[in-house]
């Protein structure tokens, strides 16, 4: 806490303010924060002089619960509330990590089940993302309109394993349930459904020439910073790095598809902008949409929990396993002592690290970018707090 | 290159810091490294024309048990698409290796969650608080042999 009583005033970092400055806390209980997170804004007048984020009011111990479970599969409730909009990247995440200490192979279904969920999460989590980004801006219909549409996704997702957002449905070697006999077709419908849609936002939203000036010059990015503080994710493809894990540090079986790396060109202002970062998730959408009708064709027949193992003990050893999820590079680094019990998991979660470059790119500018720019960073504070 | 070139080349250039090495049979190939000079090792990692690691992806900081604590950097590069794992391991009683933050941005915060869960110390970090718990907490949740505080300023802990 800063410290107030007497002429000198400090920040939470130790520096001593100006006198034309001032703390103005944004939060804990902030719309525009997404969730509990406070930034300590160092103002002058209306111009941001530096940010500095507070953390851990969401802290749940995601770590130590871990290392008491007695099974590796009992860390995976937890894992899905880390990112509670994008639970299937998360599960998916950790099970790759422990199939790779294992040296388990999944069944080529189980592969496919799996990039369909994680690719229709990716379009439900950037409609969230994109949807309360508007909101922020102050558009208030496209919201609407997207969480309509991300109902959809989380009825084939209750379809499949009962529930609408913490599924727990990747486990370990395999996947709870296997697909319901009518998904691949209501699939089918949901993609022929959904690309007028993205239509319809861009109409919406993306070229409201509003829209454009509160977000593009915003919160410039370069590509030297970003990759400094190891951004991720359409943080960094916003910036103009084409770099994306499925295609360059592959998992799974996304090598058998067709699909582009979507990257921001500064297309209405400068390159790196929030708009940049906008339209980037934007059009990973229609990528997304390609991916899941490619996979939906070449689906093949199988068993689903044929691969699960009855018990989990990994040789000792340790692994660092990252995979894309909608928000960027999230990675387990497991530790396994030989027993049944995860010896230490870490997760490094892509809206943490994204988020220790928000005073980087906040500085300058004036108050309400503060709001434009956190939008476009689009944290979720379930990972950023563990 | 592949991680066998890479710890040729830190071991021609480091001779006496690297403690242990380790290809064949671990998942991740890694090098352990020691702790007073991780630094020099770090920014050699990165200016290196032939290595040029840029992209720290993790650190994560665990406590190996026997009294000793590690810290864990996982480096990939984006230029050359390669991969290693540093390794550094310290006694519980002097716990501080030197932080890399000038060298990779993004250690600022990892380094802050290591001090902060698992209790290491990061010498000429600039701002090293507390991250994920309150300021006046008291020990380092993530060292094995932790207790959970009966009160934290007058509240119960355990539910």
């Amino acid at each position: 806490m800063f410290e107030t009583g007497s002429d000198i005033v400090k920040t939470s970092t130790g520096r001593v303010l100006r006198s034309e400055e001032m703390i103005i806390n944004m939060g804990p209980q902030h719309p525009s924060t997404h969730g509990v997170l406070r930034l300590e804004l160092v103002v002058d007048g209306e111009i941001v002089v530096d940010v500095i984020p507070q953390l851990g009011y969401l802290h749940r111990c995601f770590e130590k619960h871990s290392e008491a479970m007695n099974n590796y599969q009992q860390v995976i409730p937890y894992c899905d509330r880390l990112d509670y909009l994008a639970s299937m990247n998360m599960d998916w995440a950790y099970a790759l990590t422990a199939e790779k200490l294992l040296y388990l192979q999944v069944p080529e279904r189980v592969e496919y089940i799996r990039v369909i969920m994680a690719e229709l999460q990716r379009i439900a989590s950037h409609l969230v993302a994109l949807g309360t980004y508007g909101l922020d801006i102050g558009a208030f219909t496209p919201f609407l309109y997207m969480f309509r549409d991300r109902e959809l996704i989380l009825d084939l997702f209750e379809m499949t394993c009962g529930a609408r957002l913490l599924y727990n449905y990747i486990w370990v070697g395999g996947v709870s349930h296997d697909l319901p006999p009518t998904f691949i077709e209501k699939t089918r419908e949901f993609c022929k459904y959904c690309k007028p849609q993205i239509t319809e936002y861009n109409n919406l939203l993306t070229y409201n020439e509003i829209f454009i000036k509160r977000t593009a010059n915003v919160g410039v990015l370069p590509v030297d910073v970003a990759v400094s503080y190891a951004c991720s994710g359409p943080m960094l493809r916003g910036s103009g790095v084409d770099f994306d894990l499925r295609r360059d540090d592959p998992y799974g079986i996304y090598n058998r598809f067709q699909w582009d790396v979507c990257v921001g060109k500064g297309e209405v202002g400068t390159v790196g902008d929030c708009w940049d970062r906008y339209i980037v998730r934007m059009r990973e959408m229609e990528q997304s949409v390609r991916i899941i009708e490619q996979a939906l064709e070449q689906i093949p027949d199988g068993d689903v929990m044929s691969a699960i193992p009855k018990r989990i003990r990994p040789n000792a050893g340790d692994c660092y396993v990252r995979t894309e999820s909608p928000r960027g590079e999230i990675g387990f680094y497991l530790v396994s002592d030989g027993s049944g019990t995860p010896y230490r998991v870490k997760a490094r979660s892509p809206a943490f690290v994204n988020l220790s470059v928000c005073p980087e790119i906040c500085r300058g500018y004036m108050i309400a970018d503060v709001v434009a720019i956190l939008g476009s960073i689009d944290i979720v504070l379930g990972e950023v707090d563990r | 290159m592949t991680p066998q070139e890479i710890i040729e080349k830190l071991k021609s250039k480091f001779v006496e810091t690297i403690t242990d090495t380790k290809v064949e049979g671990v998942v991740d190939p890694f090098v352990k490294v020691k702790p007073e000079s991780m630094k020099e090792v770090a920014l050699f990692l990165r200016d290196d024309a032939d290595l040029q690691f840029d992209f720290l992806m993790c650190l994560s900081g665990v406590d190996l048990g026997k009294g000793n604590l590690g810290v864990v950097y996982n480096l990939y590069s984006m230029n050359k698409k390669h991969k290693i794992t540093i390794k550094v391991e310290v006694s519980r009683d002097k716990a501080e290796i030197p932080s890399v933050e000038s060298v990779w941005r993004t250690a600022n915060w990892h380094e802050r969650e290591a001090y902060d869960l698992v209790g290491i110390t990061f010498t000429g970090h600039p701002d090293l608080r507390r991250i994920l718990l309150p300021t006046d907490w008291e020990g380092h949740p993530l060292r094995k042999d932790y207790k959970v505080p009966e009160f934290y300023q007058g509240m119960k802990v355990p539910y």
